[in-house]
């Protein structure tokens, strides 16, 4: 008998033990009419072959292990960046129970939202009624600020119309006259999460700023973040960096205390965000930033509509990235970066000479949402590495030039490949045919690891299967450490890992390296 | 084992009213319907309780449910699990990544080459789909899913929203590809509007199994007079592992599992086995009556959390075959009694008279009870995401006078209600994992055995108890007060001013 009192066997040992693995062979063997096993090491080795990975990159209809979500989870994590906002999802329930299990399982944090719960009759005769029912059931028990709509798919195929259902929940009183419900459609069969950030976003500015008069505040600054599982270290980094400029700045949508609750026996429903009436007043912001571009392509034309200067950054990670990102708000500010700032930059530089010789050709595999795959691209260069295949399932054609352009600006780049709009079974046989030392993204990436054996580095989200990764910042120049330790750590993990064999391998089993 | 209680019914009574006063008119008279207290049975010297709630219909909007929807029902439950079979998520590319690897539906086998499991496989509808219709997409799908993947048994389309709703005809598409391909491939029409919770999926799925593998080929088997099937045990973290070794050390022969670590063969297959053994009764009682009207097959529900429970349910199982299974279920029972002894007198001590409150899906929410009374440990409140009728009849066997009965509850009210009980544990879903833990009271996944288990038979049983222990007794309950900051009662969650 496996199990005990005293040692309680979890699944990973318990069957392991020999009473369930004869149990699984017999299993197999006489109920589960497997193939030979020859045939399936074949048709493994297969995969593994350039014409398997011809084939794979073929596919024109089938998609397999994506790299991307859809756009009402954008629409959820955008609305969580506000004070006291509610998600309203207009639509099918059952996507809400998911995008909140997503995001939960990511930050392992509480995730809010509603749903209008549309079934087969409002298939037939639309949700208004939902609608009407559904505001007035939230506004009264979770006393939210205000109520972001967005949509699944259902409500989009069957043409729901979002506008003038808000304004007839209102009508009938579901919530005050002057009560602040900003909506945008994010059809789940357009784009990706990405997009329903940016359009949620966009539908927030709009719905404060239309028909506003803008006074200009010159010097002030706007920065969106984009869509960040990093969110909780990041924004609270930049804030970091913005206040030690004494820059004045708003961050428009900002989810770091939203997803970064203390436990101290209350439970917060919302934390933090952007409040409402900074929203407003950015209308007169002097420049609006974009951390991702493309997670902001529609809302940063928008702030071009109301007269304010923008500029877009791909997720401002490692040197170069940073100083850009610092010396274009220090431009608009026209504050200068102090001294501490430039010291941190160069304590980041120190970091990277001395680890030079560890990652000095190093080759990657990254993936990931667009702006972050570029800034990685980036990064790796910078130490010396070369990034073999960049993968955005949710990258666009523009997406694919940009990058192409930024690689071959540097000898480091000279190899490298760019795949839009492939997924991961893709990287799959890209990782068999031109394998790599490292593979950067997020925990899918776990399955890669395990079929290919390439290390992999979570730097992405979602991340289900670490924890707390999320807590530390990716960008800015401290940042920038955190990212390259990480990588170092798994270069030295799977150094250590090869060299321990006593007697065999232990020689260059060192101390110091 | 069971243990004698009362709980404070007049304290839930008044938990239910003030919940209800928040609500506006329409909603508070909806939901009224799905909250009450357990009261004492009818039938005198039974110790059976009525949980008198409506259930199985239609969530409120904007109140957050907590449940999924008909897809879940099946992509994540009934079908996904089949580890042999590609299932394709048919539509956009949510569902199927937020559904993707998240049930622990644990397999054995080469994963991409001979089973497919844990991938994600998508028809990623874009919007020419939605407008020109996806027919044509699926089927070159399903052509390169051949090419790709030719190792694979089987394939199911599983209906994503829109497929329905654009009229869409995935049972021509799967009916022509599957005589082209000489595969089984299951057209499943659980887009997520359908019904009102999960639980459409599952008679949905229950239904494609009946109409679309049933009868399709001829089975090859010789069937033996102990074959029987267990339904609704998908493994998860083991659990179908748990107790398969059970059912064979008393004799029985499992041919076919249903649908955890599946393969199509043993679903195939299963008309053939003398019995059905369900344990999760709502989302597969479908087809084991389906089983028992067309084939003649008898099913009886049986329940492997916790030792009083698996022993009952080792006895009821044994006398179906007679006197031979009976002595060699006797002898199993026998032979884990030490192992069942150790590990109570272990864990009771630490867990006797904590109180617990439920809520999970359309089984556990009545099943898990006695495994926790088994520990010492009190229900003091349960409620079910999807479970109808049938299933309030059948927790009455199981909860005390007192107990607090939610169905279908939304998040304004779990979470008033755990802050007025306050229990000593709580058991329910990732969702609602967090916000528990945040009010200072330990909680433990009771979908996904939060990434540990298995939890099913006496094997389960040990870490089922040393997962609640480690729950209640960690020290970081402890540390959540500054010890520079008065000691305050938790304020309201939601400011509900």
């Amino acid at each position: 008998m496996p199990q005990s009192a005293e040692k309680v066997l979890d699944h990973a040992p318990l069957f392991r033990e020999p009473e369930y693995r004869q149990m699984l062979a017999e299993k197999k063997l006489n109920f589960e009419c497997p193939h030979p096993d020859q045939v399936v090491t074949d048709q493994r080795e297969f995969t593994k072959t350039w014409e398997y990975r011809e084939k794979n990159l073929a596919r024109e209809a089938l998609v397999v292990n994506p790299a991307k979500a859809c756009q009402p989870l954008g629409a959820v994590f955008a609305a969580a960046g506000f004070e006291r906002t509610m998600s309203f999802v207009h639509g099918s329930q059952g996507c809400v129970a998911y995008y909140r299990s997503h995001l939960s399982r990511h930050f392992k944090e509480p995730a809010s939202a509603v749903s209008s719960s549309m079934t087969e009759d409002a298939a037939v005769f639309g949700g208004l009624k939902n609608m009407v029912d559904g505001l007035a059931n939230t506004y009264k028990l979770y006393d939210p600020k205000m109520i972001a709509v967005s949509t699944t798919c259902m409500a989009e195929v069957i043409g729901d119309d979002l506008h003038s259902f808000i304004e007839n929940a209102r009508d009938e009183g579901s919530v005050p006259r002057d009560f602040d419900v900003p909506f945008a459609h994010t059809p789940a069969f357009v784009g990706s999460h990405v997009d329903g950030y940016d359009g949620t976003v966009k539908g927030i500015l709009e719905h404060f700023w239309k028909g506003k008069e803008r006074t200009q505040a010159g010097g002030t600054i706007n920065i969106i973040p984009g869509f960040d599982g990093f969110c909780v270290g990041n924004n609270r980094e930049l804030k970091r960096l913005l206040d030690v400029m004494d820059v004045s700045y708003t961050f428009i949508q900002d989810a770091s205390d939203q997803f970064d609750t203390p436990s101290d026996g209350e439970y917060r429903m919302y934390d933090g965000g952007t409040k409402i009436e900074d929203v407003k007043k950015a209308l007169n912001a002097e420049a609006t930033l974009s951390l991702q571009h493309y997670n902001t392509r529609k809302t940063l034309e928008y702030c071009e509509e109301v007269g304010q200067a923008t500029a877009s950054f791909h997720y401002p990670l490692g040197v170069q990235a940073t100083d850009e990102l610092l010396m274009k708000v220090s431009a608009i500010s026209g504050k200068e970066i102090p001294e501490t700032i430039r010291l941190e930059r160069g304590r980041l530089v120190d970091a990277m000479a001395d680890s030079q010789s560890w990652l000095h050709g190093k080759k990657y595999a990254i993936y990931g949402d667009p702006d972050f795959v570029y800034a990685m691209a980036r990064f790796v260069m910078e130490t010396g590495g070369e990034p073999t295949h960049c993968l955005a399932t949710n990258g666009t054609s523009a997406w694919e030039a940009e990058l192409k352009q930024l690689l071959a600006s540097s000898p480091f780049g000279k190899e490298a490949q760019v795949w839009a709009g492939k997924d991961l079974w893709a990287m799959r046989s890209l990782l068999f045919t031109e394998p790599v030392d490292l593979l950067i993204g997020n925990s899918h990436g776990k399955y890669l690891e395990r079929d290919t054996g390439t290390p992999l580095i979570r730097l992405m989200f979602p991340i289900f299967d670490r924890h707390h990764h999320h807590r530390f910042a990716l960008m800015g120049y401290q940042g920038g450490l955190r990212v390259l330790t990480t990588i170092l750590d798994k270069i030295f993990d799977k150094l250590d890992r090869e060299t321990s064999e006593t007697g065999v391998t232990d020689y260059s089993y060192d101390l110091t390296r | 084992m069971s243990l004698e209680y009362e709980n404070d019914g007049a304290l839930h009574a008044k938990l239910i009213e003030e919940v209800l006063s928040q609500y506006p008119d329409k909603a508070a008279k909806r939901r009224k319907k799905h909250l009450s207290v357990a009261r004492s049975g009818d039938e005198a010297g039974e110790v059976v309780s009525e949980c008198d709630v409506k259930s199985n219909i239609k969530s409120i909007p904007g109140v957050m449910t907590i449940r999924g929807c008909a897809y879940a029902g099946s992509k994540g439950v009934v079908w996904g699990p089949v580890k042999d079979m590609v299932h394709i998520s048919h539509g956009p590319v949510g569902c199927g990544q937020y559904s993707w690897s998240q049930r622990r539906n644990y397999y054995v086998g080469t994963t991409g080459i001979n089973t497919f499991g844990t991938m994600q496989f998508t028809s990623d509808f874009q919007e020419k789909d939605i407008v020109f219709g996806g027919d044509k997409k699926l089927e070159q799908i399903i052509d390169e899913i051949e090419e790709l993947f030719p190792l694979n048994k089987g394939m199911s389309v599983q209906s994503e929203c829109p497929i329905g709703l654009i009229g869409d005809d995935t049972e021509a598409v799967s009916r022509n590809k599957a005589k082209e391909h000489e595969k089984t491939i299951v057209p499943v029409r659980c887009e997520g509007f359908r019904g009102v919770s999960q639980s459409l999926g599952h008679h949905i799925a229950n239904d494609a199994i009946r109409d679309w593998v049933f009868e399709k080929k001829d089975v090859e088997f010789e069937a033996g007079p102990f074959d029987v099937n267990v339904i609704g045990d998908y493994n998860i973290g083991g659990d179908a592992w748990a107790s398969r070794i059970l059912l064979e050390e008393m004799g029985l022969r499992v041919v076919g599992n249903w649908s955890g670590d599946a393969t199509l063969a043993e679903i195939e297959r299963a008309p053939k086995a003398k019995l059905n053994l369900i344990h999760c009764y709502r989302s597969m009682n479908y087809i084991c009556r389906h089983m028992e009207e067309k084939y003649g097959i008898d099913w009886m529900e049986y329940n492997f959390f916790g030792p009083s429970q698996t022993e009952a349910s080792l006895r009821k199982i044994a006398k179906h075959f007679g006197p031979e299974i009976e002595d060699k279920a006797e002898a199993v029972i026998a032979k884990y009694r030490p192992l069942v002894d150790a590990v109570i007198a272990k864990y009771r001590p630490r867990l006797e008279g904590r109180t617990v409150m439920l809520y999970v899906g359309g089984l556990r929410p009545r099943h898990v009870v006695t495994a926790y009374e088994d520990l010492g440990m009190v229900i003091v409140g349960t409620g079910y995401e999807f479970g109808h009728n049938d299933d309030y009849q059948r927790t009455g066997h199981y909860v005390k006078k007192g107990t607090l009965i939610y169905d279908d509850v939304t998040g304004y009210e779990l979470e008033k209600f755990i802050e007025g009980i306050r229990p000593d544990l709580v058991g329910s879903g990732i969702k609602e994992k967090y916000p528990v833990q945040k009010m200072g009271i330990p909680f433990r996944q009771m979908h996904s055995w939060d990434y540990s288990g298995p939890y099913h038979g006496y094997d389960g049983f040990a870490i089922f108890a040393r997962d609640m222990d480690l729950a209640i007794n960690n020290p970081v309950w402890d540390l959540y007060d500054a010890p520079w900051k008065k000691k305050t009662e938790p304020s309201a969650a939601i400011a509900a001013e």
